[in-house]
């Protein structure tokens, strides 16, 4: 893409520095992958800010072929996902009330069961467990199918058709797995406090359905379910730009594709978990 | 474009008037097919001008982007999209560009695909298809906004003597006036590797050689030219010995 070319690696610059000769001392070893992750911050926040102009710009642009993308995209990295998630719902559930049961029992704070699947599933694992199966089922699709369609030309061909490869490519990519990670996270949530109950329930636990529910309500607030919203939609944000960037912002040959993969769902995973942990923050000042 | 720091061309003075049709050849990696690039105004050239109808070339900004499309580039391996259908890769610049329905597109659609004899294959993938189809898959989609000029990358390229004679017919009636483009006749700019196919059907040769495009003129001053890489383009056997 020679109009917004977003990644900084391919400069001569750059690349005459990362080839140089691997330095003996480890401080050379460091230096060189943080000058490499530089380089790919800077690349990313381009890219992020290209994406973002083009969202705005062409808002309603082509909505009778980029509408429907949207959709397509929303049901891959949503609906299509459904069944594998309820699975895992029930398996979050388990495994939380499982731990939880068993230490609380011990200290007859079976009252507190509700608040640790509030303060566990609702504002920690949830939204990053469903971040993390998007990542793994749909984000590496992204960059197989875009850093392919790279490769054989499909984007020389949507620029030579006047066609604007990220309004095409990359903004129906991030709003349906925006909105896919958001929907697939209430769904996690939803499904693993019920089966927590479940579970809660065959292992004998003396909580009637009315007071686990009355303590879920009772440790929750309004701020957990705008952060939950933001933090699920900041997911999903990120794992389809990181996606986006791996596969098209740089020129890929074929068999650069696999390792352009592992690069994309390795950075994906570190800024979904930093995003985490500055929503934590939020938690710990109010 | 497979070395973007390498300059493929140089001191190149070069006009296309309308209505022309240019034949430019060049062996393999003289940099036909990144000339052709630069020509569509998918990249910049490193010095000089470029301008197209007046505007400047490359233009990526919407304002001028109705003048860019008074352009089409066909790919020399057709460059389709693998996700989409052939109809849907046809259709697809029309629908964006106008905002069409797929029922709405429909009727252009039919026309490109039956003035191209790519209907029977309209529902499959380009994967399914072999490259001979692609390239025309190509050709209908570039045609789809009825450009007043149209680029093709080396389309007689591994293609068989029915196909060749398409294309080169087809191209005649593009330069004349198909139907298709409502009788207009459309400027070409064709790259290829042997200009004896191009007899009879081109009006204007141009070579790309040691980095730079060098006019020849019409078929009869071709014929003459006493180079070697004009010979050998005119696919002549090298003395030797």
């Amino acid at each position: 893409m020679e109009k917004g070319k977003a990644s900084a690696i391919g400069s001569p610059w750059a690349r005459l520095l990362l080839a140089l000769p691997r330095p003996e001392s480890l401080t050379g070893y460091l230096g060189r992958g943080l000058f490499r992750f530089l380089l790919t911050l800077q690349g990313l926040g381009a890219f992020t800010l290209i994406t973002l102009g083009v969202m705005i710009s062409r808002f309603g642009g082509a909505r009778r072929v980029i509408r429907p993308l949207i959709r397509q995209e929303i049901a891959r990295a949503g609906l299509r996902l459904l069944p594998m998630f309820l699975f895992m719902s029930a398996a979050l559930g388990l495994l939380v009330i499982g731990q939880t049961v068993s230490w609380l029992t011990r200290v007859g704070a079976m009252n507190y069961l509700g608040t640790v699947m509030v303060v566990v599933v609702v504002r920690e694992l949830g939204p990053l467990t469903a971040a993390l199966l998007v990542l793994a089922r749909i984000g590496t699709a992204n960059v197989i199918e875009l850093g392919t369609a790279r490769a054989m030309g499909e984007v020389e061909a949507l620029e030579a058709l006047g066609i604007d490869p990220v309004h095409y490519l990359v903004v129906p990519r991030v709003m349906g797995m925006a909105m896919g990670v958001f929907a697939l996270t209430v769904y996690l949530i939803l499904g693993a406090v019920l089966s927590g109950y479940l579970w809660a329930f065959l292992q004998n636990v003396p909580l009637r359905p009315r007071q686990y529910f009355h303590q879920l309500a009772g440790a929750l607030n309004g701020l957990d379910f705008a952060l939950l919203a933001l933090k699920a939609f900041a997911f999903g944000f990120i794992i389809a730009l990181v996606t986006c960037y791996h596969g098209l912002a740089q020129r890929l040959r074929l068999e650069e594709v696999s390792r352009a993969t592992v690069a994309a769902v390795a950075q994906s995973v570190m800024a979904c978990v930093l995003i985490d942990s500055l929503f934590i923050l939020i938690y710990l000042v109010t | 474009m497979h070395d973007p720091d390498a300059t493929v061309a140089e001191g190149i003075n070069w006009t296309v008037n309308p209505g022309d049709y240019w034949v430019v050849a060049g062996l393999h990696g003289s940099g036909k097919s990144d000339f052709l690039m630069l020509t569509a105004g998918l990249m910049a050239p490193r010095q000089g001008r470029y301008r197209f109808f007046g505007e400047a070339m490359p233009i990526f900004d919407e304002a001028r982007l109705k003048t860019r499309l008074r352009l089409g580039l066909v790919f020399d391996g057709g460059q389709l999209l693998n996700h989409l259908t052939v109809a849907e890769n046809i259709a697809l610049p029309l629908r964006y560009h106008h905002n069409l329905s797929r029922a709405e597109a429909a009727a252009a659609l039919s026309e490109l695909l039956a003035g191209t004899e790519l209907t029977p294959w309209a529902e499959r993938t380009p994967g399914a298809l072999g490259r001979s189809w692609q390239k025309r898959a190509g050709l209908a989609r570039a045609l789809a906004l009825q450009p007043e000029v149209l680029l093709v990358d080396n389309p007689l390229a591994g293609l068989d003597p029915r196909h060749m004679h398409w294309w080169l017919d087809f191209l005649d009636q593009l330069s004349k006036g198909h139907r298709l483009m409502q009788g207009r006749p459309v400027t070409l700019v064709i790259t290829t590797a042997d200009f004896n196919p191009w007899k009879g059907h081109a009006r204007q040769f141009a070579i790309l050689r040691n980095s730079a495009l060098v006019v020849v003129g019409p078929w009869a001053q071709l014929e003459t030219a006493q180079a070697e890489l004009t010979r050998e383009l005119l696919t002549e056997r090298r003395q030797t010995g």
